[in-house]
């Protein structure tokens, strides 16, 4: 054994006359499939927006008109507004690999006590809606302390709060409704959302004009700053993002917070887009949130995707209900298309992840 | 002389295992110290327990004489120890820029970084080519490419990169040749003698002997969570070597670790 101890050098020099450069990070020949999930690798959000111009051009094909006008268009948007902002709060979570099913009773929740306090305690409307702002975002905040700081599973903490959310908002409203004309006569601003303008036969709501600047901001805070690279970097492996420098648990708090605060100015939405502040409404966003980042190509498993393609997702939702009601079918269609595309959307990341082998 | 970075009576319990069992340790200025010792002996929790990222239940850690209390990896960072992981801790589906920039971002100047907290892409894609470069790791067109499209040697050498690049008082190495060709393997350790030039110690990880007796100025030996002692690679054969880590051979009793 101990002849082996010197001389160190001498196993390499048998690689002493190749050339030089190692490890050079070249670009091999991918074929023309391997260049396609390379591109999508580095452009998530691409195949969304391809399914929904297409979905776009054949319900316009097919429907003519009646579709394809910009009232028809921007009808389409004013239905997916909810659920376009809830699925930019639930991108943020989904992104670091987590998954929020309280969003729907967030958004709720807070909706009730911007309601609430200005008709029962009398406050001024604004500063109900800042304490609506302030609840959802400490909702949040209890569920990002749960997940980060107990490390209790995301799915099971928002199962969780979820349930209690919903309940305590049923008990604090009584199950009451606050009716659109009392809201108009005495808060306005609590409508603030619905209120809608014409450009050319396309009718903007601010609700609309909120949820597309929100996700503008949202895909450029998180392409083009620190945070942004840290969410995904936690999603992706919180472990070795903890080891290069990121602080997870802030960044973890901060998902949870800013999700529960997103959710909370989805409440001020909704009482826009119905007009009553209504305990019972906004069942469904949880589902209907993660079905729109679903097939917005965001994975489940965390840190890939464009908060882009849940728009897209969310949109895609909306032409495909409108299109497919306007064509007189059985709405079940809408749920059974939805359906493919969700389990399509999954399909298609699993095959972009492969790019890593 | 006094250490650069010294630990004492380092202990540290993972459930029933003791990963490190009142451990010593010490880096002298300028130079570079292998550790080696059979897997699991504990070498990568005493790296962990000088950096940050694991916790001692026990003990006390200095640097440059200051009684140390790191908290997290970014503690142990601003103290300016860096260190390359033996799972590299990397985020595959981000930029190589990414990776080397992670918890310490450059920002554009001006409001456009102060306002709107812009990161400055160009200036960091920059300074991750060059450090490359210097590694022999050309990457011209590709800086932006993921990680996980890497392979293990790319990766690993991305690592090294980023620990040189911005350790200013110690660079930790836990084994950064176990997934390096051979050729790669040399550029790393040419790197290391690069930084061991500028004046920045160097604590080499590694099971691969020649490379060890190669760079080290001093091998700590560890066994069984503890310093075992301590050897100049003068002094003794590499099978010396293994024989103190395996247990085949008594240490000698000069070298004994205190
Ligand atoms: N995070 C952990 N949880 C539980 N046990 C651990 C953990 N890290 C290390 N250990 C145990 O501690 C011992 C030392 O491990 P390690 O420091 O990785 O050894 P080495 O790097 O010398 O191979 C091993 O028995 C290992 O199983
Ligand atoms: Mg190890």
């Amino acid at each position: 054994m101990s002849d082996t101890s010197r001389q160190p050098d001498d196993f390499e020099a048998a690689a002493k006359g190749s050339p030089e450069q190692v490890a050079e990070f070249e670009d091999h020949h991918r074929g023309f499939m391997g260049t396609v999930q390379h591109f999508l690798h580095m452009n998530p959000s691409l195949v969304p927006l391809i399914v929904l111009v297409a979905a776009i051009l054949i319900f316009g094909a097919l429907l003519g008109a009646k579709f394809f006008s910009p009232f028809a268009l921007t009808l389409i948007l004013q239905q997916v507004q909810i659920v376009g902002i809830v699925a930019a709060a639930q991108s943020l979570v989904i992104l670091t690999a987590g998954i929020d099913l309280s969003v729907g009773a967030i958004m709720v929740m807070s909706s009730v006590v911007m309601g609430q306090f200005t008709f029962r305690y009398g406050l001024p409307p604004a500063v109900a809606i800042l304490c609506g702002l302030a609840i959802g975002t400490a909702i949040g905040a209890v569920n990002g302390f749960l997940v980060s700081r107990v490390k209790l599973p995301p799915f099971i903490v928002t199962l969780g709060m979820w349930q209690i959310v919903l309940a305590a908002n049923f008990l604090y409203s009584q199950n009451e409704t606050i009716r659109s004309q009392e809201i108009e006569a005495n808060a306005p601003i609590l409508q603030l959302f619905g209120a809608k303008f014409n450009v050319g036969g396309a009718v903007f709501t601010v609700g609309v004009i909120f949820m597309l600047v929100l996700v503008l901001v949202l895909a450029y805070a998180l392409r083009h700053t620190a945070w942004g690279r840290h969410v995904y970097a936690v999603g992706d492996d919180p472990e070795a993002a903890e080891l290069s420098g990121v602080n997870v648990h802030r960044t973890l708090m901060s998902v949870y917070m800013l999700s529960g605060l997103i959710c909370a100015f989805a409440g001020w939405a909704l009482i826009g887009r119905i007009g009553s502040v209504s305990p019972t409404s906004g069942q469904l966003a949880n589902i209907e949130s993660i079905t729109a980042v679903v097939i917005g190509g965001i994975s489940l498993f965390g840190g890939r995707g464009s908060i882009l393609g849940s728009l897209f997702g969310a949109l895609i939702v909306g032409v495909f209900t409108l299109g497919l009601r306007l064509l007189g079918a059985d709405a079940q269609w809408t749920f059974l298309l939805i359906g493919m595309l969700i389990i399509a959307a999954v399909a298609v990341d699993q095959w972009i992840r492969k790019v890593a082998a | 002389m006094e250490p650069i970075l010294k630990g004492r009576n380092l202990v540290k319990r993972y459930g029933r295992v003791t990963a490190l069992d009142h451990c010593d340790f010490d880096l002298m200025p300028g130079e570079i110290l292998a550790v080696i010792g059979d897997n699991g002996a504990g070498k990568s929790t005493l790296i962990k327990a000088v950096s940050g990222a694991a916790t001692p239940d026990e003990g006390e850690i200095w640097l440059e004489g200051r009684k140390v209390d790191f908290h997290s990896p970014i503690d142990a960072r601003e103290a300016g120890i860096e260190t390359v992981y033996q799972t590299l801790a990397m985020s595959p589906a981000l930029s190589i820029t990414d990776n080397m920039f992670m918890g310490r971002e450059i920002r554009r100047k001006g409001p456009l970084g102060s306002v709107f907290r812009m990161l400055d892409r160009p200036a960091m894609e920059k300074f991750a080519r060059d450090k490359l470069n210097e590694l022999g790791l050309m990457t011209i067109q590709n800086i932006n490419q993921a990680v996980e499209t890497l392979s293990g040697g790319q990766r690993q050498g991305v690592a090294v990169a980023r620990a040189a690049a911005f350790g200013s008082k110690v660079i930790i190495l836990d084994e950064p040749t176990a997934a390096l060709g051979v050729k790669e393997s040399r550029r790393v350790l040419d790197l290391i003698q690069d930084v061991k030039s500028r004046g920045i110690p160097i604590i080499l990880i590694s099971h691969n002997m020649p490379h060890v007796f190669e760079v080290a100025d001093r091998i700590h030996v560890h066994r069984l969570g503890k310093r075992l002692c301590v050897i100049d690679p003068k002094d003794y054969t590499m099978s010396d070597a293994v024989a103190f880590m395996t247990g085949a051979k008594e240490p000698p009793e000069q070298d004994r670790a205190a």
